[in-house]
């Protein structure tokens, strides 16, 4: 199927959205503690043998749950997150020297990847000032004031959770797995969706609407949740 | 007596003793660990509006088994409610409310305060590194700072130190600290020892902790 007559309709099989991913790539994965990561689509890396990943992610979850599946099986060499701390596989492959781990604010890591998708060429923050968040980073003075210039984030592709997607790529998303998913939905060149539920175009309200559908690329069906939670 | 780790129920009383700080209409970040219990201890009668930086003003209290939606948790990916008037949203949204200043308490745990309240709570070099989450913007920007730990450390070292050895999260942030042996104000002036708990006494305080205390009248205990 071509690229054109998919601009309005952008269902496939999980098969075909498969071939934009590829070992060494940069990918951002939405969701928070694996709420919001999409489960076919990590499966997916799995199955295929991809590694050597440099994951953008909020977390890397806990090891056996969403993008934590991605480094116990050792497909990611680099990370760029605000916390690693629920998976213990994240840190002991960083302190062995397997794994590096580029920390970022929550919040700021947030407004990186928000820059990325918006065309902000960086931003000026106050956040970490005084920390060795300061390290290696440029200091710009507005108004008298100290900033730090924090770098835009984008990547080749981005894995989306949705709970909803039209045809077209309209997306709706479920409470708190919500999180990193709109901003990344628009900070990659390619942007993958994973959806519970795909429905018809037009029958989403347009006010409703989280992200656009012209960010998005393709969309498959989730198989659902294939972990069990930590609280379970 | 013991002294400090291990003193029956201190978790439960340290955030018994936090949650007395609060009063309706405020908005109330709870981070992880003893803070995330100091829900269990508001009294009835004040409503305070819970924020929790992975996107929901308005979280309510876990659901009934059965009832879980695993996409509605807290920051510790704990399943929640959502109460009347509740909103969701995304991460940018979640820290534009906290670096607005809009957040009235959070409430932190930590590896190290000082006296002068900067906080470290993200890592220990070489050892612990799980990273600072939100908590740098949560230190830096709410209206209060509460800390909440226990007194020493494993090896029974004061956690409450003159200045910490510990890579900072947030300089000056904190303003109460609460711990199994204490309650710690910082002042423009210093850390004033404000209570004492149950069961240790003001001698056993000033004894174990490193951070010069000051004190300001009497010091109460808290039961």
């Amino acid at each position: 199927m071509n690229r054109e007559s998919k601009r309005l309709d952008k269902v496939v099989e999980l098969e075909e959205a498969m071939q934009h991913l590829r070992s060494g790539m940069t990918l951002m994965v939405g969701g928070f503690g694996g709420v919001g990561n999409p489960p076919s689509l990590i499966q997916a890396i799995l199955d295929r043998g991809i590694d050597e990943l440099t994951l953008i992610s909020n977390d890397t979850a806990f090891p056996d749950i969403g993008v934590g599946r991605l480094i116990t099986e050792r497909r990611v060499k680099k990370v760029i997150a605000s916390h690693i701390g629920s998976n213990p596989n994240a840190g002991a492959q960083m302190t062995a020297g397997e794994l590096t781990v580029e920390f970022s604010p929550q919040g700021i890591l947030a407004e990186r990847i928000r820059a990325g998708g918006v065309g902000l060429a960086g931003i000026l923050s106050d956040i970490g000032l005084g920390t060795i968040v300061e390290q290696g980073k440029q200091k710009v003075s507005v108004g008298g004031k100290e900033y730090l210039l924090e770098l835009p984030l984008r990547a080749e592709v981005a894995l989306i959770y949705a709970s909803k997607a039209d045809r077209f790529g309209n997306l709706l998303y479920d409470t708190t797995g919500r999180n990193f998913n709109p901003l990344m939905a628009m900070a990659a060149d390619i942007t993958i969706v994973e959806a519970e539920q795909i429905v018809e175009t037009g029958t989403l309200d347009p006010e409703t609407i989280v992200t656009p559908g012209v960010f998005v690329d393709w969309i498959v069906p989730s198989g659902g949740v294939n972990w069990k939670w930590a609280w379970e | 007596m013991g002294m400090g780790v291990g003193e029956a129920g201190y978790r439960e009383r340290i955030a018994r003793r936090a949650a007395q700080e609060l009063r309706t209409g405020m908005i109330v970040n709870l981070g992880i660990g003893i803070p995330t219990l100091v829900a269990d201890y508001i009294p009835a009668d004040v409503k305070v509006v819970f924020h929790a930086e992975n996107g929901i003003l308005g979280s309510g209290p876990r659901p009934e088994r059965g009832a879980e939606n695993p996409m509605l948790c807290n920051a510790g990916g704990f399943p929640v409610t959502l109460l009347p008037g509740a909103s969701c949203f995304d991460s940018v949204t979640a820290f534009a409310i906290i670096r607005q200043g809009l957040l009235d308490v959070t409430i932190l745990g930590a590896l190290e305060v000082s006296q002068t309240g900067d906080i470290a709570n993200w890592i220990v070099p070489g050892k612990r590194v799980p990273g600072m989450g939100g908590a740098m913007e949560l230190a830096q920007k709410a209206k209060q700072v509460m800390v909440l730990t226990t007194h020493l450390d494993k090896n029974g070292r004061s956690k409450i130190v003159r200045e910490c050895r510990l890579p900072l999260t947030a300089k000056g942030a904190a303003s109460l600290i609460i711990t199994d042996m204490a309650v710690l104000e910082v002042r423009q002036d210093g850390l004033y020892l404000r209570e004492v708990m149950e069961p240790y006494s003001l001698a056993d305080v000033i004894a174990v902790t490193e951070a010069e205390l000051k004190t300001d009248g009497e010091v109460a205990i808290f039961h």
